[in-house]
């Protein structure tokens, strides 16, 4: 099972968080600061993988406070500017794992055109949308790209459909609010006018 | 053309993500935080019903927001009520901000649980994929107990389009995780089996995710998908690239469901018909010649999923554990990869073998890889990767490499990753206990152990080389040697000096004879240490010295000045501070002999599993795995517990004496007694001192409940079937003695006089009448509970008067026979009318096993075969207990006598101990039992062995026995 799915950039500021598992606020930050520190330190070269029991196990640090000690690995992939971390169980298979983070990250590059670190920024409702159509409630729910942009579009249908009715007097307003209208000259020289009698 | 237009964000959003990104300094992020936050505030609060728009924009805002690591506390509600909406976009982003920030605990729980019921059943897929995307994110409790019947229903309706589907099955697998008690199996679980026959692959694959999960807790209610999930295995695995279209990834069909459906097949064992077998080895067969065949693809995604398939494959071979030419295949193969040039791969290689090296099959074609293994230990850059050739290491290693691999693990432990080194350390000492070369070769590898990573070893590990020094003879001289010259080191961990203080202790007279390591010069060299040391390990230096007055009685003198020295003397630490004035006391007052007597050489210790062994299992869990497949092999090597553990069991009289010399032997450290020196506190001394006879007690007292059900005058009130207070204790007395007082209160007082004869005894029982006043209808019965109706005879002469008159007192005579072996006690219950109100009074009779127990002599000799006969498991009985009294050894001796058993002295040579033989005689058969008793005074234990020839004798007298010491 997947316990946790972050995506950080290279300084390790969070990007995406999504936890199948409750813990709150602070601790999930300290996850993500805790794991960003263990996996930003590594070699490009290096596996892919940090065991649980290990990554936790330095002398101040509680192995069982990390999300559940030594049954749990990391599988992280790191993508340019950001790192995407799986945290999972051992009822996973590694491979598989590091192969959906490809999948996920393909179907953001499809969705984005050219995913970019801002795209993640400046749209964090679509991406987790797109993430739950890969993973549900910590299991692989579709690892078939082609269904799952499918979904993501029939998405974007209803959205520009709903919109279309409802969000337009919104838009309306936007539009009017940015509307740049043409400079009226600022010093008209207005005709003579013959003097009324 | 992309899916998400960018033109279509919300421009509010974007400035304010602009504003935050803009932000020079953290207070100005802060800053333009809480001005948004106190925006939207008022915005939810406003009287202005919001458009769905700006709703969404400000959940978008807030999720931004919590993203950043900032606490939300509001816009719950709003988010609850998005929920309700018609809108889908609307209804998408409330349940985005719920499964992400509203926790199991939340108030609203109820409300969103609502919401989400209302979804379920609207006929609209896409609102019912929001819902259970919901219920599968959060799967609180509350959510499995309110949903849990609903999700089924969907995953085997022919209705439900396959995407509401894929997403049931997952939503129920997390439910069932939750809490399995919602989630019943039912008529729905059968078709949920057939669903790996679907033809839509996303579906098979949650399917058996879902399967996998529901398997593992009951197996036989998904037996059929074994052969479901085969046949669906076959087809993929022998499908061409092209035919699974869009679930082909990089030219691999279907990677995820065939992984998944390798881990569903590891819940079971290999499949028992044959055809069924050989199809699965085919789809294994083929899966390896597939890892052979030229790549379809550069890329990495290819040859990523191509071995997730073949590792889940290889574990599933480790799995069935059940053919050799796989096992062998896999393990090739996974030789393979260990020179791979991908890390992942050299990292799950090494994984992978290590479960490899466990089979018998495979374990010496693991055994090939060894220098690959030992080079990626030297070599590789990624501890991950390091930390994986370590435990294979630890996995393949055996007799015939335990040398080498020690030597390699040493070698790499002086530049180890401190993270890895404790278990390191453990490691190598266990295989050096396990697979010892020699005892000399032992004792070098834990000194060197202790010179490499001092700080490593834990107390676990020098105690097991002192418990094995001083078990081994022949290895304490070479023993002494060495730590001799260890010590010389002029920087050595204190370990070390705890090692050195204790061996030197014991054996320093061994090395005495050589001027260079005179008694002098090891005193001197271990008194070089002693203000650098710890307090427990001065503690223990301090019992060194005691122990060197008795082994060189020529430098007393020196040893005296240490002890007598003010540091010691006045010591702030109280343990110090004692053991410097005892010792200094003992060593003036107490003559040679005593001093030999008491200073005595430590006795071995009993043989058990290996503490350090212990502690790498709690470290690590999952060595255990290794360690259950080890025993399982008969071609086990022995160890070095071996060799001693026999004997205990063969010969008493050669048992190594469980009885500390009485003294301060250097058991200085608390901690260390506790585990290794304090004999009594080993693992039998676990086996809780419970009251064996509770338990009988209880039926008893139903049985007798039973009886006055039938025997009493309906008008009785105050009558009580619980045995009587004292019953129980003075029950107990009788076990060593016959005559005496059953039972007093303030109106009855029962008496007893009992003789035994072989199966035959007789008992008179007085009930005297303490009042002034007649008990009327005085009617005392005895009663057999269950078993031992069988068992015993019983017959009761009823009394010649029903009224026992104030200050009399009336005599009964009870006959019983011994019929065959019993536990509970007869149950004799006395009911009399006094002034008005009806008594009853529950008593066991004090008729018990060893009544029926004559005693035997017999010479050593003749003891000892017959203890050697008696060895079959059951007839056996040992405990270890803690005293109820205090140990004295006439009290004891009195016991046993009374008890029954003939003591034979002089056949145990320690005379604290006592062995002891006789007869059960019971009409049927006649029972023989030997006993063994060992106190330890200085515990206030004792160690009880009982060999009879029959399994219940052996367990009933040890319960009796247990009582009386």
């Amino acid at each position: 099972m997947i316990k946790a799915i972050v995506v950080f950039n290279n300084h390790g500021k969070p990007r995406l968080i999504k936890f199948f598992q409750h813990y709150n606020e602070d601790m999930q930050q300290q996850i993500v600061r805790e794991t960003f520190h263990l996996v930003s330190k590594r070699d490009e070269n290096v596996c892919n993988f940090l065991e649980g029991g290990r990554w936790a196990s330095g002398k101040n640090s509680d192995p069982e406070n990390l999300i559940g000690g030594s049954d749990y690995k990391i599988i992280y992939r790191h993508y340019a500017t950001l790192y995407f971390v799986f945290c999972v169980d051992s009822s996973e298979s590694e491979l598989g794992i590091l192969d959906l983070i490809q999948v996920f990250v393909e179907t953001l590059d499809k969705a984005f055109e050219n995913v970019c670190e801002l795209d993640l920024i400046f749209h964090v409702d679509k991406v987790h949308y797109i993430l739950q159509e890969l993973v549900m409630g910590g299991m692989v729910l579709e690892t078939n790209m082609t269904e799952i942009v499918t979904r993501i579009e029939e998405q974007s249908k209803l959205e520009k459909s709903e919109a279309g009715l409802a969000g337009a007097p919104a838009r309306v307003v936007s539009a009017a609010k940015n509307l740049d209208l043409p400079k009226l000259p600022s010093n008209i020289q207005l005709p003579n006018l013959p003097s009324f009698r | 053309m992309p899916t998400v237009a960018k033109g279509d964000a919300m421009r509010g959003l974007a400035v304010f993500i602009s504003d935050i990104r803009n932000c020079k300094s953290k207070e100005a992020e802060q800053k333009r935080i809480n001005k948004e936050l106190a925006n939207i505030r008022s915005k939810f609060k406003g009287d202005k019903t919001l458009d769905g728009y700006s709703k969404k924009k400000y959940v978008c805002k807030l999720l931004f927001i919590f993203l950043l690591g900032h606490d939300i506390d509001f816009g719950h509600m709003e988010a609850v009520n998005l929920l309700s909406s018609n809108k889908y976009t609307e209804k998408q982003i409330g349940y985005l901000f719920i499964s992400v920030l509203v926790n199991t605990e939340s108030e609203l729980i109820r409300l969103i649980i609502q919401a989400i019921k209302n979804d379920l059943f609207t006929r609209n897929p896409v609102h019912i994929c929001l819902a259970l995307q919901c219920i599968a994110n959060i799967g609180s409790k509350e959510m499995a107990e309110a949903l849990a019947p609903e999700i089924p229903k969907l995953i085997v309706s022919g209705e439900t389009l396959d995407a509401v589907k894929q997403s049931a099955c997952l939503c129920l697998l997390r439910l069932f995780r939750t809490s399995p008690e919602t989630v019943p199996s039912g008529e729905w679980t059968q078709r949920v089996g057939h669903l790996l026959n679907d033809q839509h692959l996303g579906v098979v694959t949650s399917a058996t995710s879902l399967i996998h999960t529901l398997a593992q807790k009951t197996p036989e209610d998904f037996r059929q998908c074994v052969q479901l999930a085969i046949s669906r295995l076959s087809r993929i695995v022998t499908s061409s690239y092209t035919d699974l279209q869009d679930y082909t990834y990089y030219f691999v069909p279907a990677p995820w469901l065939s992984v998944k459906l390798l881990r569903l097949l590891q819940v079971y064992p290999p499949p028992e018909d044959p055809a069924m077998r050989g199809r699965l080895n085919e789809c294994l067969e083929t899966i390896l010649n597939k890892a052979q065949e030229p790549p379809k693809s550069k890329k990495v995604q290819h040859s990523n999923a191509k071995n997730a398939v073949l590792f889940e494959a290889i574990n599933l071979i480790i799995h069935h554990d059940t053919e050799p030419t796989l096992l062998v295949r896999a393990c090739n193969q996974l030789g393979q990869f260990l020179q791979h040039r991908e890390t992942n791969l050299r990292y799950l290689a090494l994984e992978s073998m290590c479960l490899l090296a466990s089979s018998e099959f495979s374990h010496e074609a693991v055994k090939k890889h060894m220098d690959t293994v030992i080079t990626a230990l030297k070599t590789e850059r990624d501890v991950s990767v390091r930390q994986r050739a370590v435990d294979l290491l630890y996995g393949m290693c055996d007799k015939s490499n335990a040398e080498e691999i020690v030597a390699e693990m040493l070698s790499y432990l002086e530049t180890a990753d401190y993270s890895i080194r404790e278990e390191m350390v453990l490691k190598v000492a266990i295989l050096a206990e396990k697979y010892p070369v020699d005892y000399t070769w032992y004792v070098d590898t834990i000194l060197n152990l202790i010179r490499i990573a001092g700080d490593y070893v834990s107390d676990e590990v020098w105690y097991r080389v002192i418990q094995i020094v001083i078990n081994r003879d022949d290895v304490q001289g070479y023993a002494a040697k060495v730590v001799f010259e260890a010590l010389q080191a002029p920087a050595c961990h204190e370990n070390m000096v705890k090692v050195g203080g204790y061996i030197l202790g014991e054996f320093g007279n061994l090395i005495a004879g050589d001027q260079r390591s005179s008694p002098m010069v090891q005193f001197q060299l271990l008194h070089s240490k002693y203000h650098l040391c710890s307090a427990p390990t001065r503690g223990l230096l301090l019992s060194t010295y005691i122990k060197f007055i008795n082994l060189f009685p020529e430098i007393k003198g020196q040893l005296q000045d240490v002890l007598r020295n003010n540091n010691n003397l006045q010591n702030a630490d109280a343990e110090l501070q004692q053991r410097a004035i005892e010792y200094l006391q003992l060593s003036t007052v107490a003559s040679q002999d005593v001093l030999a007597t008491v200073l005595e050489e430590m006795p071995p210790f009993p043989e058990r599993e290996s503490s350090i062994l212990a502690k790498l299992k709690k470290k690590k869990p999952n060595v255990s795995d290794i360690e259950v497949k080890e025993g399982k092999k008969s071609s086990n090597p022995p160890t070095l517990n071996n060799s001693a553990a026999n004997t205990p069991e063969a010969t008493p009289a050669s048992a190594p004496v469980p009885v500390m010399a009485a003294a301060p032997a250097p058991a200085p450290v608390q901690s260390a007694s506790d585990d290794l020196l304090g004999l009594s506190a080993g693992p039998a001394a676990a086996v809780p001192v419970t009251n064996n006879f509770a338990a009988p007690a209880a039926p008893a007292g139903g049985g007798g409940l039973l009886v006055d059900v039938f025997d009493t005058p309906p008008a009785q009130n105050n009558v009580s079937t619980a045995l009587a207070p004292q019953a129980e204790d003075n029950f107990f007395k009788f076990a060593i003695k016959n005559n005496g007082v059953l039972f007093e209160n303030e109106l009855l007082q029962i008496g007893v006089k009992a003789e035994y004869k072989g199966n035959l005894g007789r008992l008179g029982l007085f009930y005297g009448n303490k009042t002034s006043y007649p008990f009327q209808f005085f009617t005392p019965t005895v009663s057999c509970p269950g078993e031992l109706a069988s068992a015993l005879n019983v017959q009761t002469k009823p009394l010649d008067v029903n009224t026992v008159e104030g200050g009399a007192q009336v005599q009964q005579i009870i006959n019983v026979e011994c019929i065959a072996d019993f536990l509970d006690a007869p149950i004799l219950s006395i009911k009399f009318s006094y002034s008005g109100s009806m008594q009853q009074i529950n008593l066991m009779l004090p008729v018990m096993l060893n009544k029926f127990f004559e005693p035997v002599e017999m010479d050593a000799t003749t003891f000892f075969n017959r203890w050697k006969q008696l060895n079959s498991p059951g007839q056996e009985e040992q405990k270890i207990f803690k005293a109820t009294y205090p140990i004295n050894q006439d009290n004891s001796r009195t016991k046993l006598l009374g008890f029954g058993f003939g003591l034979l002295d002089g056949v145990d040579p320690n005379p604290d101990n006592f062995v002891g033989a006789g007869i059960i005689k019971a009409q049927s058969s006649q029972v023989g039992c030997l006993l063994r008793l060992e106190p330890n005074m200085q515990a206030q234990m004792y160690r009880l062995t009982l060999r009879t020839s029959s399994n219940s004798v052996t367990t009933r007298l040890a319960d009796l026995l247990l009582k009386l010491f």
